[in-house]
């Protein structure tokens, strides 16, 4: 098992995929000459060409487009979005066509095709370029949203989400690309629609995804120092959404805090806490908490910024509450 | 002009009951007569009929609630019309009058848990859950979480600790006190039945006569009755014996009586109660002017309420007025029984099996039908000689069951 960075583990599965596919190519603002913003697809200009790694426009809608055409074609496009927050440039191509498209069009066209965008805040971009729309997305029937939290997952689920014929929006975290992990040795997939334990404990589960998992794993490993033994369920998907593992998890010890980054209404936590009361009702000890980010658009002020950004206190904090 | 339905007093002793359900709803057209609302006393569930005809304009209470005696329940009136003219005595909000309270106190065993969890008890869902798969009373576990919630670590605490939780009076449910041991909160019945009866054996002196009955005759007759009527008429044995009682009853007025401190009030009417088994304990029904009717008519009438009894439905005049009562354990294979006095009646048979038995009759052993009764009276009211003088006028109809028939 190599330790590898996320953003190594991103490049590795584009690159795995690219040599595996000839369909498979890549578009967006500075993925080319410049080696993507995030420096994922450095080099990839140079050993693929320009005919598979595409420099685009400042147009977000022409991006998305184009790679609906493309994946329509039969092609296999990676379309970058620079952040998840141009994604509403392209808004109705990316939730009302390409989710529908196969639909509408009695199963004529597939859509072969990756959205790769950026999320996430925290590195002071301002209230615009630091969101975390993650629920928006996952909204939408026909649209699948993954957003890993490990490096291990974040390869094997974009070598996956390269290959499925359905649109998946693939969110990645803009404070992530170098949280190292453990990657497995060659080939591997991971399944799209999994969840899973992240750690096992048995007095209360923290139920997560993303940058959130980040947080957690550190809340949980401060709580074990106080003898409270934490279970985290990492979603890896958001829709479709698989509550085996949480459900599992909750049964057993029926309490729960669910961390998010985006804002608490309206958001992915809503969802699990609702999930929970219709199919564990009968197991629910505690009132189930959510950890997520402050109902304010995102302070560019360093502090201010910080403060709005669910942090590993508030996390250790709920999880006392919880266990009240 | 609405009209208020209130709380109806189906005993002497009925100081309040508990709103079972609803049967109509705001709106709902009711006529007079009709079932508004079933309601649980010390002795069944019974139905509380509307006493106006309209449109239900509002249930005063709600369901699951003990009401007094008399307290306002319901109000029927025209449709649309305003609830203001009400009686002055039911325009206070429920909050003012004191004895409205909860349910738990008072509901079945078998609902206990249930209903303590739909009440002031704040638990969780899995501790909800956990108490009802244990049948762990909610009311009686102390809650540790916030604001006094219980959780699951409180019921286990509850479970798992050898002392029972105490059950008050207040609150009487099904506990487990260990593994082992069980403790069954009694039902309104059963409190009943302990207390009238504990009453009945320690403030009345009993004394007893046993008799015993030839009965070839009334099976002989029943026989040949039975062989007139359809299955859901045929005669018993007991109502046979009912007629007796109250055939006898009329030539012994002092023993179809109530001692009331300072005299003893003989009964105009002569109505014998019977005895009924029913889930968790007995009941009393009641068979009016029973002297007075052919025994067809006792007997389909006593029919009725058995049942109503059995469905845990008995109507209020269904368990009313007795003036002696009738207890029969012959379907037990029972010799004999003596049985407490149910008050203020002064007087109670206890009968039991018709057996085929050796008997002696002028010197020649014969096998014949031999049932034995024993009366228990209030020695308040009557002495042993006039007891036993009853026990032979029965025999004189018992034995003579023709005399019934005319």
């Amino acid at each position: 098992m190599a330790k590898i960075t996320m953003r190594e583990a991103i490049s590795q599965a584009l690159m795995e995929e690219m040599d595996r596919d000839p369909a498979v190519f890549i578009l967006g603002e500075e993925v080319g000459v410049w080696g993507g913003t995030y420096a994922v697809t450095k080099g990839f200009y140079d050993k693929y060409g320009a005919a598979r790694v595409k420099d685009t426009p400042i147009a977000e809608n022409a991006i998305i487009g184009a790679a609906i055409g493309a994946a329509m074609q039969g092609q296999r496009p990676i379309a970058e979005l620079m952040t998840i927050n141009f994604a509403f440039s392209a808004m109705d191509y990316i939730v009302n066509q390409a989710p529908k498209l196969h639909y509408m069009f009695g199963g004529q066209f597939t859509l072969p095709m990756v959205i790769r965008a950026v999320g996430g805040g925290g590195r002071q971009l301002g209230a615009t370029h630091s969101q975390t729309p993650d629920a928006v997305f996952a909204h939408f029937p026909g649209l699948k949203v993954v957003s890993p939290g490990t490096p291990e997952d974040a390869k094997g689920l974009l070598k996956s989400a390269i290959r499925s014929n359905d649109p998946i929006l693939f969110i990645e975290h803009a404070t992530m690309y170098q949280v190292r992990g453990e990657v497995p040795d060659g080939e591997y997939t991971i399944p799209i629609g999994k969840s899973k334990i992240q750690r096992e404990g048995k007095d209360v589960t923290i139920v997560t995804y993303c940058k959130g998992l980040e947080l957690s794993m550190k809340a949980a490993e401060e709580l074990s120092k106080e003898g409270v033994e934490v279970e985290v369920v990492d979603l890896r998907t958001l829709r479709p959404l698989d509550m085996q593992p949480v459900l599992e998890s909750f049964k057993k010890t029926n309490r729960a805090v669910v961390v998010e980054e985006g804002w608490k209404s309206f958001g992915v936590g809503s969802e699990i806490v609702s999930r929970i009361y219709e199919e564990a009702f009968d197991y629910v000890d505690a009132p189930i908490i959510r950890v997520a980010q402050k109902e304010v658009p995102l302070p560019y002020n360093r502090m201010l910024e910080q403060a709005a950004l669910p942090q590993v206190p508030d996390i250790v904090a709920a999880v006392k509450e919880v266990l009240k | 002009m609405a009209e208020t339905i209130s709380m109806p007093k189906l005993g002497f002793d009925m100081a309040e009951g508990l709103l079972v359900r609803w049967v109509r709803q705001v709106g709902e057209t009711i006529n007079k007569g009709d079932v508004l609302a079933e309601i649980e006393t010390d002795k069944a569930t019974v139905e509380v009929e509307s006493s106006a005809s309209g449109v239900v304009l509002q249930l005063i209470v709600d369901q699951g609630t003990v009401v007094p005696v008399n307290a306002p329940i319901a109000i029927v009136g025209k449709a649309g019309e305003v609830i203001s003219d009400q009686p002055a005595g039911i325009s206070k909000k429920p909050a003012d009058e004191k004895p409205l309270r909860a349910a738990p106190t008072v509901v079945p065993v078998s609902q206990a848990v249930v209903s303590a969890e739909s009440d002031s008890v704040k638990a969780s869902p899995l501790a909800k859950k956990i108490a009802r798969d244990n049948k762990v009373n909610l009311a009686n576990v102390q809650g540790t979480g916030p604001g006094g919630r219980i959780v699951r670590k409180d019921i286990e605490a509850a479970l798992s600790s050898n002392q029972s939780p105490v059950t008050s009076v207040q609150s009487p449910s099904a506990v487990i006190v260990s593994h082992e041991d069980e403790a069954i909160a009694p039902t309104r019945l059963r409190q009943a039945i302990a207390r009238r009866m504990t009453e009945s054996k320690t403030s009345v002196p009993h004394f007893y006569v046993t008799h015993e009955y030839k009965m070839e005759a009334v099976m002989t007759l029943r026989k040949q009755v039975n062989e007139y009527l359809s299955d859901s008429e045929k005669l018993s044995v007991n109502d046979f014996i009912v007629k007796a009682v109250a055939l006898a009853l009329r030539e012994f007025p002092n023993l179809n009586a109530s001692f009331a401190g300072d005299k003893v009030v003989r009964h105009g009417a002569v109505n014998v109660g019977v005895a009924v088994a029913v889930e968790n304990g007995l009941l009393t029904v009641v068979n009016k002017n029973t002297d007075q009717q052919p025994l067809r008519q006792i007997s389909m009438d006593l029919k009725n309420k058995v049942a109503h009894a059995r469905e845990g439905k008995v109507r209020p005049e269904d368990i009313e007025g007795s003036t002696f009562s009738v207890s029969n354990m012959g379907m037990y294979d029972v010799e004999n029984f003596i049985a407490i006095l149910n008050p203020p009646e002064a007087g109670i048979l206890a009968v039991g099996s018709a057996r085929e038995v050796p008997v002696v009759e002028s010197g020649v052993l014969k096998v014949g039908w031999r049932m034995k009764a024993t009366i228990s009276v209030d020695h308040r009211v009557s002495d042993g000689a006039e007891a036993a003088k009853f026990m032979q006028a029965l025999a004189g109809f018992l034995e003579n069951p023709v005399r019934m028939l005319v």
